[in-house]
């Protein structure tokens, strides 16, 4: 059920913007304002949820530690798992984000009879979202082509790089594959592994489905269905100079390819896709680990009632007496 | 199973059907799915006179059977504002709510999951039971959508599955280590305890040793005549294994240490060896320390409470250390009494400029890492000296043990003391194996008696959350002959004891510092032929 | 304690990072928003072998299909469906009317950031 919603969600975008370019011939729109809308609102989304986030205090210092305290000199400390110093605390995240170094710690659990518990090793999530993520990455950049001119040299590099197979013309690029891959596995283990399938909802497989949909629309206007890339790059530009082209000559599926791109952008903000800017913000990972070495201060710390050690030995002073315990007051 | 047995006993519990578990959820949606509280899977509401004592709201007769849970009239106000607030104060909170991506990276982390199989067991389901109502309440999408934006309404029902789930949750973060954003089920649960706590929802096994710790200085409520009987009867006990008459000082002004353990090692077995072993070695060495009467327990119940509770029942530690006028704090072995003192205390109580850099007195040792919070673990001072040659040891002693460590939830995933242990360990026992590498250090499994659930009416959840870490003892009790689980901390001596007997009898649970004692050759000792536990020692003792 | 400074940098970072392509398109003028122009043969040359408009989508594919059938078939000859016969040959037929490679591949090519292969082997310039 879940998965039908958001797949018909997904279908509807496709129809909405088959009707509103390739019917209704509505460039204007989906070329021009929907574009800017979507970029406004997903710059100025993310940056308004960010704040939104930094505004609220890290009260306490909780980060997870992951490997040995540094503590005496003589036992070596886990710098990249137990980070002291700022400058370590950076690197952690550096390996967090840029490597996705929790998820490479992943295990599978399986208990047999008698209550035994088997643990495995588990990559397979860590290689499909890695090779998701960075192979996005890579597209993105790849785009540019259309957003900048004269095209940057680098983003010929990793073009040409990325086509070194040289299979078909214009060739086809290994990341556009693997991300489609990619893509495809994360839908199917979200769907196969009982666990994940259960704690799954719509907000889970819409994004998966629209951004298949989005490679699936670019492999086939690179691949299949030709459209005129001046055209396309027109309507890019225009964007970017603000002087909007309707861009004659290209195929209302460029414009379908761009509507779901524009959705994925209006949609990211408000959604948990916002993993991207709250892993840089999460205090179990962010944090230096110098709990005992450097006090942290609490912005809204208020005093509390507490039992004193007054009140304490005069509750118990016979007692502490009897005990021979030496007391303030005798 | 035994017939007689109740669920508040382990003999009630086939071993073979506890230990067959599904780990593959399926069938109904989990918001569909009502909360089963069946004996010996929850604990017992609060008395009403220690939130009284307290000073807790909507203290009542109730119980989690009932229908009425007698929950004030403007409940729901209550939950909202209550969120509203610890969403303005805690950005973990916040940001946890916000950006979990239902990886299912967690899912089988947790060891009441792999245990049990509930699936809302699962760390990203047990964060869903509250996100969802942060979704419906607090997200425009989630307000208009509703239940497909992942929304639900709040209901009597919902506070009913929040108070089975968050006292099914230790607080013992290993999700968090898996989590690819570090989101950590503990913070959840510590939210989810303090709404519930609004509404005087609460079990005794933590309301009662709160207010215990609030008047008498330590969760069991031991007065100080008593605690002055308790370290007299170990003193004469460690005089009958060693010869060696020790003292134990209480309240001492002027003393150079203030020493704080869990009030567990001074009433429960075998956590009370665990005490001697600081004794004979605090006397061995000669260290001016004193106990404390008022700062009579480092465990802190609070700390599965509320962040209030925690605060109110730590200050008693930097105000006993000022008050007595020592130099610095050293603390014993306990696990979530180090998650406070290391993650809270100073923030909570600080700044102790009152007190100096913990320095050994007997090594030289400047414990730079503790500068600010002047508080180290005794495995740390112990590891110190022993690296010093500063203790005659004489491993031989425990060669009748073969002992393999059970690193603690919190030392291991909110410290990160791995090597201070291990080294002790292998200074002072000959035979010392490691369990398999993803239940250990970082990866290391909960009790499943941790933060407040270690109580018997809820022994069908202890055994089946202590099931992953037995079958890691039982692996090594097969592979090489262990026949000793050490662990530092109070909770895990405690529990662990239970969990041992009922998957693998011929394990037992030792701390740390017993075995130190136990190889310790001290100064004028007779010929020590038995152990603190009074039981032969060394080579002989095999069977 | 909240790292305000850090946050407000990383989003500095995150905005100009999104907006890029306008920040660098204005420092350098604003040109670009139009596709070139291309320099069309004179008509006298006649009609391309395909459709304009199809061969300005498709001409990549069409060129392909002329290199495997000539390389490894020795197909060299086409008759065209308005009846001329025209030979397979980049070189001689396309440049032959299109005879600057720089003001007509080029042009499109380089505003769109497509480096073909073609010239790595072929001369750019008809009856060479």
């Amino acid at each position: 059920m879940k998965i039908v919603i958001s797949l018909a969600a997904v279908l509807a975008l496709f129809l909405l913007a088959w009707l509103g370019v390739g019917v209704l011939d509505l460039k204007t729109l989906f070329g021009t304002v929907l574009p800017y809308v979507a970029l406004a609102l997903f710059v100025g989304g993310v940056v308004y949820r960010v704040v939104r986030w930094a505004a609220v205090p890290v009260p306490f210092r909780i980060p997870t530690t992951c490997g040995q305290q540094r503590s005496l000199p003589w036992i070596k400390q886990s710098r990249l798992e137990n980070p002291h110093t700022g400058l370590e605390a950076f690197l952690r995240m550096v390996l967090e984000v840029l490597c996705f170094r929790s998820l490479l710690r992943n295990t599978k659990a399986e208990v047999r009879p008698g209550g035994r518990l088997i643990q495995g090793s588990s990559k397979w999530l860590w290689a499909g979202a890695l090779a998701f993520h960075w192979c996005f990455l890579v597209v993105l950049v790849r785009h540019l082509r259309f957003f900048i001119e004269p095209v940057p040299g680098c983003v010929q590099l990793v073009a040409s790089l990325d086509g070194f197979l040289q299979v078909g013309v214009p060739a086809m690029t290994v990341t556009s594959l693997v991300l489609f891959g990619a893509l495809l596995f994360l839908l199917l283990r979200r769907l196969v592994t009982a666990q994940v399938r259960y704690i799954s909802l719509p907000a889970d497989y819409f994004p998966l489905f629209l951004l298949l949909s989005i490679v699936a629309t670019g492999l086939l206007l690179r691949h299949v269905v030709r459209t005129d890339l001046s055209a396309v790059k027109e309507v890019a530009m225009g964007l970017v100079t603000f002087s909007p082209a309707t861009g004659e000559g290209a195929h209302w599926l460029f414009y379908a390819h761009l509507f779901f791109v524009s959705v994925l952008l209006a949609y990211f903000p408000f959604s948990k896709l916002m993993h991207m800017g709250g892993v840089f913000l999460s205090p179990t990972r962010n944090l230096a680990i110098n709990n005992r070495a450097a006090r942290h201060i609490n912005p809204w710390d208020y005093p509390v009632k507490v039992h004193t050690y007054e009140e304490y030995e005069e509750e118990f002073r016979e007692k502490l007496k009897t005990a021979g315990v030496p007391l303030e007051k005798e | 199973m035994s017939s007689e047995a109740k669920p508040d006993q382990m003999g009630y519990y086939d071993r073979e059907k506890l230990g067959q578990v599904s780990l593959q959820p399926g069938g109904r949606d989990w918001m569909d799915v009502p909360v089963d509280m069946r004996p010996g899977s929850f604990i017992y509401p609060a008395k009403d006179k220690h939130l009284r004592y307290f000073g807790l709201p909507n203290p009542r007769q109730w119980f989690p059977g009932d229908a009425d849970w007698k929950l004030p009239e403007n409940w729901k106000e209550i939950i909202l504002e209550g969120i509203r607030e610890r969403l303005s104060k805690y950005r973990s909170f916040q940001v946890f709510m916000d950006i979990c991506v239902r990886c299912g990276a967690c899912a089988d982390k947790c060891h009441f999951f792999i245990g049990g199989g509930d699936p809302k067991n699962m760390p990203v389901l047990r964060a869903e039971l509250l996100r969802s109502i942060y979704r419906r309440e607090f997200t425009t999408a989630g307000k208009i959508l509703g239940r497909l934006a992942g929304g639900r309404e709040l209901t009597v029902d919902v506070i009913k599955e929040w108070f089975y789930y968050f006292y099914q949750c230790t607080e013992c973060r290993r999700c968090s280590v898996f989590c690819p954003y570090g989101i950590d089920t503990a913070e959840i649960t510590m939210m989810g305890r303090e709404l519930l706590h609004l509404l005087g929802v609460s079990v005794n096994w933590i309301m009662e040793p709160v207010a215990n710790c609030f008047r008498t200085g330590n969760h069991l409520g031991i007065q100080p005549h008593g605690l002055r009987d308790t370290l007299d009867f170990f003193a004469d006990d460690i005089e009958e294994a060693t010869g060696v008459r020790v003292e134990a000082p209480l309240n001492r002004k002027g003393a150079e240490v203030l020493f704080v353990t869990p009030s567990g090692d001074f009433l429960a077995d075998p956590g009370t060896y665990t005490c001697m072993g600081y004794m004979c070695l605090f006397h061995e060495i000669g260290l001016d320390y004193t106990f404390s009467t008022y700062a009579s327990d480092g465990g802190n119940f609070g700390l599965f409470t509320s962040h209030e509770a925690m605060k109110r029942l730590n200050a008693k530690i930097y105000a006993e250390a000022r008050r007595l006028g020592v130099k610095w704090i050293l603390g014993g072995e306990c696990g979530h009494m180090w998650r406070v003192l290391n993650q809270y205390m100073d923030t909570m109580n600080g700044p102790a400029d009152f007190l100096q850099v913990p320095t050994s007195p007997f090594t030289g040792t400047r414990f730079e890492h503790a500068r600010s919070t002047k508080m180290i673990h005794i495995t740390e001072f112990t590891a110190d000296l022993i690296k010093h040659g500063k203790l005659k040891l004489d491993p031989s002693q425990n060669d009748h043990i073969r002992v393999t460590f059970h690193d603690s939830c919190n030392p291991a995933r909110a410290m990160g003391i791995f090597e201070e242990p291990r080294y002790i360990l292998r200074s002072v026992c000959n035979n010392f194996h490691e369990m398999p590498e993803n239940t250990i250090r970082e990866k290391t499994f909960c009790c499943g008696g941790g933060a407040g659930l270690g109580t018997d009416e809820n022994m069908e959840m202890r055994l089946r959350g202590g099931m992953p870490r037995a079958s890691a003892v039982r692996h090594v009790h097969e592979q090489h002959g262990v026949n000793h689980l050490a662990a530092m901390c109070a909770i895990d001596r405690a529990t662990l004891s239970t969990v041992c007997e009922y998957w693998v009898p011929e394990v037992r649970v030792t701390g740390i510092h017993e075995l130190v004692t136990n190889a310790l050759v001290m100064k004028g000792q007779k010929k020590r032929e038995v152990n603190l536990r009074l039981e032969p020692l060394g080579a002989e003792a095999k069977e | 304690m909240y790292d305000g400074g850090k946050v407000v940098l990383g989003l500095a970072l995150f905005a100009a990072l999104c907006t890029s392509p306008m920040w660098v398109s204005a420092a350098r003028g604003g040109g670009g928003a139009e596709a070139p122009e291309l320099e069309l043969p004179p008509p006298a040359s006649g009609k391309c072998v395909r459709d304009g408009a199809w061969m300005r989508n498709s001409h990549m594919e069409l060129l392909n299909s002329w290199r495997d059938e000539v390389v490894r078939e020795g197909i060299r000859r086409e008759r065209l469906a308005d009846g001329r016969e025209i030979e397979r040959s980049l070189t001689q037929t396309c440049l032959g009317c299109h005879t600057d490679k720089t003001q007509f591949c080029d042009r499109c090519h380089d505003y769109v950031g497509v480096k073909p292969f073609c010239f790595d082997c072929h001369v750019d310039k008809a009856g060479g």
